[in-house]
């Protein structure tokens, strides 16, 4: 456990002792502001219509301004998670520092734990600028906080799966690019997968729908907590970390 | 302290270290010498459970390194050849980081990196940046994180390449320093480097041990077969080379060079035989000149070079 949290700080530590930590923070920051922006936008846009005409919608923050937030996070994530998970294992391959870690009395899963767990902790950093915005709605509104809490968990499940992923393929190569690069493909085809399943019913097809992020997150948004979502995400990240696992050994054997 | 059975790593097709088998006792410090690419890192990966051997044993203190690494790890300190530093990170937050991954225990932690960052000579630096460091310093912190939680065994991969001459010295006082406590084990292609900070020396070459003794029996081995070099002139080179070869004691002769009527031969004598003033007699009985007369010491140099030369890596010395 010491051993974990050891690696882990030194992980963090590296992450914003680089500009990588603040750059992906002020990006985060600059494009969830925009969508806040154009989600408050709309609706304010909407709520006068339906005043100007006497119609009156159902107007809920929670369903017009939170879940597509979410939405829009959750394919942001895609694009910024290979980032932060592009530098775990290639760094330290490149630097030759991965036969200190190696070499010192502690096991594989800690090493692999401690990092992706870094890796996780910024991204929850990430999303920890998003409720400034959206303290604004509590500020100004009462939306329920309750299905924007398993928002936010699903976010966390969706990132620590890619995560294990992109962890895995940092290990597969000493170029961080190559690594960020790859684990973006990745990331990017779990994300289109879905659009098969939309016209095609075959079991392949089915198959490949259920391999989704996007449709396993889409219930999160919404505040529903579907334990084959949850079970998806979390053998997501079993998969990936145990794949990473794998790989190091062979990096032992190989080397 | 270190048992070494029968070990050999493979490549592919390729034979890094092929079947060796050593010893290294308590408190020794023992040079692993080999020209570039002989087997020295794959080797000490292998102790260091980097990577594991593709057949035969390995034990450190007793441990085996296949099967409880970890306790092989804890007892270990390794330098390897480029030495593993953080560039973002200040030294002493360094050291502390590696201190915790050793499982030093929090309390000793700041005391332990404050004595190894003076033996080290690196107290001035602490709170610099790794990435600002020349490179003698980054050496000296790649040392210090290896003694750092105190082992039994320290594995140093050429820890003076790419010093400059006060730096290594200065390196090399700090290994012969730490021998007693630790168990050394350091490879280097430096030869003077072994006659001055080993006491046992390895030789090694393509994967084989070719020689394995104390520093001193091996350059006295070598030493008690002297090589003379003699320079004659009154006679073609044929008739001299027969007539000195038929001194007592002589055990091989060559001709180095001919030139102007001088022929100048290295006579190499059996070992225990001091064929000098025969061989000047000889000379002088026949009626020719003798210009030069000298012993040629064997250095480790050359006894590397000999043990280590393709032709003869097959017989060895062994």
């Amino acid at each position: 456990m010491r051993n974990i949290w050891t690696i882990c700080r030194k992980e963090l530590k590296s992450y914003f002792a680089s500009p990588i930590a603040y750059l992906l923070l002020a990006m985060f920051a600059t494009i969830f502001g925009f969508f806040f922006w154009n989600a408050v936008g709309y609706f304010v846009n909407v709520s006068m219509q339906s005043t100007m005409f006497g119609r009156s919608f159902p107007m809920d923050v929670n369903e017009m301004i939170i879940r597509p937030l979410l939405m829009n996070t959750s394919v942001v994530g895609l694009f910024l998670i290979p980032l932060i998970s592009m530098r775990l294992f290639a760094e330290e391959k490149r630097q030759g520092t991965i036969e200190l870690l190696m070499t010192s009395p502690v096991r594989d899963l800690e090493i692999i734990l401690g990092k992706w767990l870094a890796a996780l902790i910024l991204y929850a950093c990430l999303l920890a600028i998003s409720l400034a915005d959206l303290g604004f709605l509590f500020a100004y509104g009462k939306p329920d906080w309750r299905p924007m809490l398993v928002g936010y968990a699903g976010l966390l499940l969706q990132a620590g799966g890619l995560l294990a992923i992109g962890t895995f393929i940092s290990t597969t190569t000493r170029n961080q690019i190559i690594a960020g690069a790859v684990t973006f493909g990745a990331c990017l085809m779990l994300w289109v997968f879905e659009w098969v399943a939309g016209y095609e019913t075959a079991t392949w097809a089915t198959v490949m729908g259920y391999m989704s992020v996007v449709r396993h997150f889409e219930p999160f948004s919404k505040g529903v907590i579907d334990s084959k979502d949850a079970v998806y995400f979390l053998s997501l990240i079993f998969f990936g970390l145990f794949l990473t696992s794998r790989s190091l050994e062979s990096l032992r054997w190989r080397a | 302290m270190i048992k070494v059975e029968n070990l050999t790593k493979r490549y592919d097709r390729n034979v890094a270290v092929n079947d060796i088998s050593f010893e290294v006792g308590k408190g020794q410090i023992v040079g692993f010498l080999g020209p570039n690419g002989a087997g020295k890192t794959t080797t000490m990966r292998i102790l260091t459970c980097f990577m594991p051997p593709t057949a035969g044993t390995a034990k450190v203190a007793g441990y085996d390194v296949l099967e409880q690494p970890l306790e092989v790890k804890r007892r270990i300190g390794y330098l390897p050849e480029a030495p593993p530093l953080y560039p973002e990170m200040e030294v002493r937050e360094y050291l502390t980081f590696v201190g915790r991954l050793k499982g030093i225990a929090n309390a000793d932690l700041p005391r332990r990196v404050k004595e190894v960052s003076e033996r080290c000579a690196i107290s001035d630096v602490s709170k610099k940046l790794i990435s600002k460091l020349s490179k003698g310093y980054r050496q000296r912190v790649g040392l210090a994180q290896a003694i750092l939680h105190n082992p039994d065994v320290l594995i140093l991969d050429e820890p003076t390449a790419g010093l400059d001459p006060k730096q290594i010295h200065e390196t090399r006082q700090l290994i012969r320093s730490l021998a007693g406590e630790h168990t050394i084990i350091l490879s280097t292609h430096i030869l003077p480097e072994v006659e001055q900070t080993c006491d046992h020396v390895i030789i090694i070459s393509r994967g084989r041990i070719v020689a394995q003794d104390t520093v001193e029996n091996l350059t006295s081995r070598l030493r008690g077969q002297e090589a003379v070099l003699v320079e004659v002139a009154g006679a073609d080179a044929e008739s001299i080379r027969g007539a000195l070869s038929a001194v007592a004691g002589v055990a091989r002769i060559t001709l180095r060079d001919s030139r102007n009527g001088l022929h100048s031969f290295e006579v190499e004598s059996s070992p225990g035989q001091n064929v000098r003033a025969a061989l000047a007699r000889k000379v002088v009985e026949s009626g020719w000149s003798l210009h030069e007369l000298r012993s040629i010491a064997m250095s480790l140099e050359e006894v590397f070079l000999e043990l280590t030369a393709s032709e003869k890596a097959e017989g060895g010395k062994q």
